[in-house]
């Protein structure tokens, strides 16, 4: 079976659940930088932990700090295994870029419209080109 | 297009300028190329929010730069740090979490920025001008800095923002052209009562409408010429940035990129939502988080309260003493100008705990009861309960003050029906 590809914005591999937001996030705020855990009380997904999966962000919004709560969560090894983005975001992406630079593993991030998010499995491997396959 | 670098550009990225303005240099180009930016683009000043502890992470990468030899080569202000170095505010940070806070505002101070330590820079004498570049963090900052002073700034993470401080630069995309700087949707209030308009708490509540709406989208807002200040302006864009991705907003009539509905729209024809009262309550009703009329705790000041919110706060005690903890969190800048107009001491006597270089929602200053806060701040009630574990109530700040005196919640219920 063939799915769309992802474009890929910081390349790399991965592979983990995918965790679709079904509302837009600040990572500063709505994330809890030393667990992972969403933390903004009005989001849907509320409680949900982010390490590990492939994050779907339909759209990020708020503080500019939500690069440092990635790049915290990336020191700390906590953080998602993929952004799948709906519109590419500096911010988040800038978190990637300083980790690579301290030395960190930073994930790899990919631009993919809301709609080909939904269309993701729930379960998945990113290739380094952005081709994507269901994990079973 | 590809991304260009000048000559120079070039030689700094090779290293020319050193370790640390190359790996500046490396974040900027790259970011570039993330965005689809062509060129990069001078910037005047620079505006710092990634000074705030959020982990080890921040303080390793800050030293990082110093080692590096990083100074920064335009002003630059910074944001709130983690810790209150004014006025002494007890911060309740574990000792490695303090010291690792205190590391990385001094890492920041040595690489030239300067100590102000707040986020409402634009009150503390960091105004560019109309239409110069510059790169700012911090949402409402950002927000202000495009909106109401007109100077063009993206919304820089953390981090981005040192980069683009030490090497005079900045990704040229987005709110630095000049096109992507009209609007596209437009709100009108002028169907609400003129007294609602005028008043301080409709403003973030407004401003979270705005944001809800406007996303990443440009809006303007018609209907407020002549209601506007400069503190609610500074509350709208907080709210407005808090709600959505919002880096610019226009007020017709008020802000400087919207003197009439042509230039600000370019031309163009755009859809107009008129606001209603359900609107408004719907999202007045959504910066509360709880039914709970007992109030435990009341924070003021995000954005930090300028000098003149201070003394407006000292008329509304007038000489009472409060009977809960009353933040109110603010900037040296506005502490030095309190004090000048001779009125720390009354405000601290009647029970309001100053706040400086940094805020209740960022670091750990409320006791840890976990109850209620009141605040007027449409950031604070969108931040405060992910951040403190405190459930919110909105109300203006005299309401705050009420209820601070006699520990329940006291709101004025007439204005918004």
């Amino acid at each position: 079976m063939t799915r769309p590809a992802l474009t890929p914005l910081l390349p790399g591999e991965a592979s983990g659940p995918v965790l679709r937001l079904s509302a837009p996030l600040s990572f500063w705020g709505g994330v809890d930088p030393a667990s992972g855990r969403i933390i903004q009380v009005r989001h849907p997904e509320c409680g949900r932990t982010i390490g590990g999966t492939i994050l779907c962000l339909p759209a990020t919004i708020g503080s500019s700090s939500s690069s440092a709560v990635l790049l915290e969560l990336i020191r700390l090894g906590i953080a998602p295994a993929a952004l799948v983005m709906g519109t590419p975001d500096a911010i988040l992406m800038i978190g990637c870029l300083v980790a690579r630079e301290m030395g960190w593993a930073a994930p790899p991030a990919f631009a993919l419209d809301p709609a080909g998010q939904a269309g993701l499995p729930d379960a998945a491997r990113i290739a380094a080109d952005g081709n994507i396959s269901p994990l079973s | 297009m590809p991304l260009t670098l000048t000559d120079e550009e070039t030689r700094l990225l090779a290293g020319e300028g050193g370790e640390g303005m190359a790996l500046a240099m490396r974040v900027i180009a790259e970011t570039a190329r993330l965005m689809g930016a062509s060129r990069l683009v001078p910037v005047a000043s620079a505006h710092i929010d990634g000074a705030l502890y959020h982990g080890d992470s921040g303080t390793l990468f800050a030293e990082h730069l110093v080692r590096l030899g990083a100074k920064v080569a335009i002003p630059t202000t910074l944001n709130v740090g983690a810790l209150d170095l004014a006025c002494g505010a007890r911060t309740r940070l574990p000792p490695h979490q303090h010291d690792m806070a205190y590391r990385m505002m001094r890492a920041y101070e040595a690489m030239g920025c300067a100590p102000t330590w707040t986020c409402a820079p634009y009150q503390a004498g960091h105004r560019p001008a109309l239409g110069s570049d510059v790169a700012w963090g911090e949402s409402n900052a950002v927000a202000f800095c495009n909106s109401v002073l007109g100077a063009r700034t993206n919304r820089y993470g953390d981090f981005l923002d040192i980069c683009c401080a030490m090497t005079a630069r900045a990704p040229y995309y987005g709110l630095h052209v000049p096109e992507n700087r009209r609007a596209v949707f437009a709100l009108d209030c002028s169907g609400l009562s003129p007294a609602l308009r005028r008043s301080d708490v409709f403003w973030p509540v407004i401003g979270t409408l705005f944001g809800q709406r406007a996303g990443t989208e440009i809006g303007v807002v018609l209907g407020l010429e002549g209601c506007a200040t400069e503190d609610r302006l500074k509350a709208f864009g907080a709210a407005a940035a808090s709600a959505g991705a919002v880096g610019l907003f226009h007020i017709l009539g008020e802000t400087p990129e919207a003197p009439d509905l042509a230039t600000v729209t370019g031309g163009r024809d755009i859809p107009a939502i008129p606001v209603t009262a359900s609107m408004l309550n719907a999202a007045r009703a959504g910066l509360s988080t709880t039914g709970e009329t007992a109030i435990d705790a009341v924070a003021i000041g995000s954005p930090h309260c300028s000098a003149e919110e201070l003394l407006e706060l000292d008329r509304l005690i007038a000489g009472r003493r409060l009977l809960r903890p009353f933040y109110a969190c603010t900037g040296r800048h506005a502490v030095a100008a309190l004090e000048t107009s001779g009125r720390r001491r009354a405000l601290e006597e009647a029970g309001v705990t100053l706040v400086a270089d940094t805020c209740v929602v960022v670091t750990p200053i409320l006791e840890g009861v976990k109850g209620v806060l009141m605040t007027n701040s449409g950031k604070f009630a969108h931040y405060a309960p992910g951040n403190t574990g405190y459930a919110v109530q909105y109300g203006a700040m005299a309401e705050c003050v009420e209820s601070a005196v006699t520990g329940r919640l006291v709101r004025e219920e007439r204005l918004w029906s």
